[in-house]
């Protein structure tokens, strides 16, 4: 007797079954486990070196001797360039980032570059300042406290911030495209 | 959390390391499974190689489309190496169409080779979750729990380890399924199914997580909706097929088959 093959009622092994408690329970889980809106939106992330984090707040010396505060920019989106004047990277980038400075500093955009001063020296980043024609402003982070807090891991890095003090982006290592750093920074202040 | 690694001069990205390995071991299970369901193993291989030479190549053109102006001024940016500049989703998408278009151009089946992609699938998972351990990202909730870890600041839940755990246990899971009895296809739709119901249940202890109105999170709403999708599929692919014949059935009517002869 030849066995019939020609029609073969597929059975289920469990398959649909097995979807549906998921899809139950997943459903279940999905109201239970729904957060408290209100609350969500008034807790501001607290301050990390992160993408969504606060940004960590720092007063710093700059080089043309006045005092900048991180926190007092707020309301603008801000590029945070972490740079030395003995890394070769930051300095093919520094042209890219001056220009794009020079681009959208009208529409708000603030540029700062943090220095790690513990590992540099003043006359090296006035030379460097000069030689590249940077007119944003460099704080100097002469004990490296900052650039620990910010966990630096790679030279340069650079925090893209939006108006309310929160990192939208982060780039380590360098030198950033130019189309990087512009498509970044048109990011931050769309958000306006 | 260990994001990069100074060897010398070069500063070695861990977490894409670790995607690295991920998709080596995937490829190699998805051929021994190919070969164990008696598939076309290279031409499953090359599909997903183009799949990702096209995903990547994708990621970056959907990237440049979305900050248009700002590569016509710097049109040479678009081969830039930077990985902040992909859209990953869009890049999956079209990976998956690349992958898709040269399977039909080559007459590879579309349900067979599916199942012979989702033990790989399943590695992938867990690569991601050691990835976004190694980077810190997506990353869970403030927790007091003895194996929480001491990550931005706070101790949390070490969600990346609980989506490698579930990643591996739907893998086990899965292999003790029996596979004779289900038909082409479900093999994979079960896989992805677990894999969902995993990252709906582990959404809750996400930190990074989106919020959609009413509380809900964004992942979980997709997921049910994926979930749904997946029973809908897997009721149309269960269904019987003239001609098809199981391989517990043919094996079994083989051995009556001798049995009668005899």
């Amino acid at each position: 007797m030849k066995p019939e093959t020609n029609i073969v009622p597929l059975k289920s092994n469990g398959t649909i079954a097995m979807m549906i408690v998921l899809l139950i329970l997943g459903a279940i889980w999905t109201v239970i486990s729904r957060v408290n809106v209100s609350s969500s939106q008034q807790a501001l992330p607290p301050p990390n070196p992160k993408a969504g984090f606060a940004a960590p707040d720092f007063t710093l010396d700059t080089l043309d001797g006045g005092q900048l505060t991180l926190s007092r920019l707020q309301g603008h989106p801000v590029v945070l360039n972490l740079w030395a004047s003995w890394c070769l990277p930051c300095r093919y980038e520094m042209p890219i980032i001056e220009k794009v400075f020079q681009k959208y500093k009208d529409a708000g955009l603030i540029v700062i570059g943090l220095n790690l001063t513990s590992q540099d020296s003043v006359s090296d980043i006035r030379a460097f300042v000069e030689e590249l024609g940077l007119t944003f402003p460099i704080v100097l982070d002469r004990n490296g406290a900052v650039s620990e807090r910010y966990q630096l891991l790679g030279l340069p890095s650079t925090f893209f911030i939006d108006q309310k003090g929160i990192i939208r982006s982060v780039v380590v290592g360098g030198p950033m495209s130019e189309a990087t750093l512009q498509s970044n920074v048109e990011g931050l202040l769309q958000e306006k | 959390m260990l994001p990069f690694l100074r060897i010398g001069p070069f500063l070695v990205q861990m977490p894409g390391l670790a995607l690295l390995a991920g998709l080596w071991v995937a490829t190699t299970l998805i051929e021994k499974e190919a070969l164990h369901l008696k598939l076309n193993a290279p031409a499953i291989l090359n599909a997903l190689f183009y799949g990702l030479f096209g995903g990547l190549i994708g990621a970056r053109l959907i990237y440049v489309a979305q900050h248009l102006s700002s590569y016509l001024t710097n049109p040479l940016d678009v081969f830039s190496l930077s990985i902040s500049t992909l859209n990953l989703p869009g890049g999956l998408a079209m990976g998956a169409a690349i992958a898709f278009i040269w399977g039909r151009r080559q007459e590879l089946p579309l349900r067979p080779p599916l199942d012979a992609l989702a033990p790989g699938l399943a590695v992938v998972a867990i690569a991601v979750g050691v990835a976004n351990l190694l980077s810190g990202d997506a990353y869970g909730l403030p927790s007091h729990l003895p194996w929480a870890i001491y990550l931005w600041g706070e101790y949390r839940h070490p969600i990346q380890i609980y989506e490698a755990v579930a990643a591996l246990l739907v893998l086990i899971v899965w292999k003790r399924i029996p596979a004779e009895s289900r038909s082409p296809g479900v093999g994979f739709l079960q896989l992805v199914a677990l894999l969902i119901g995993a990252r709906i249940f582990l959404e809750a202890f996400r930190a990074d997580s989106t919020i959609w109105p009413g509380g809900f999170y964004a992942v979980q709403v997709v997921g049910l909706i994926l979930l749904a999708l997946l029973i809908y599929l897997a009721k149309q692919w269960e269904e019987p097929i003239e001609g098809a014949v199981l391989l517990k059935d043919s094996l079994q009517n083989k051995a009556q088959s001798k049995t009668e002869r005899r």
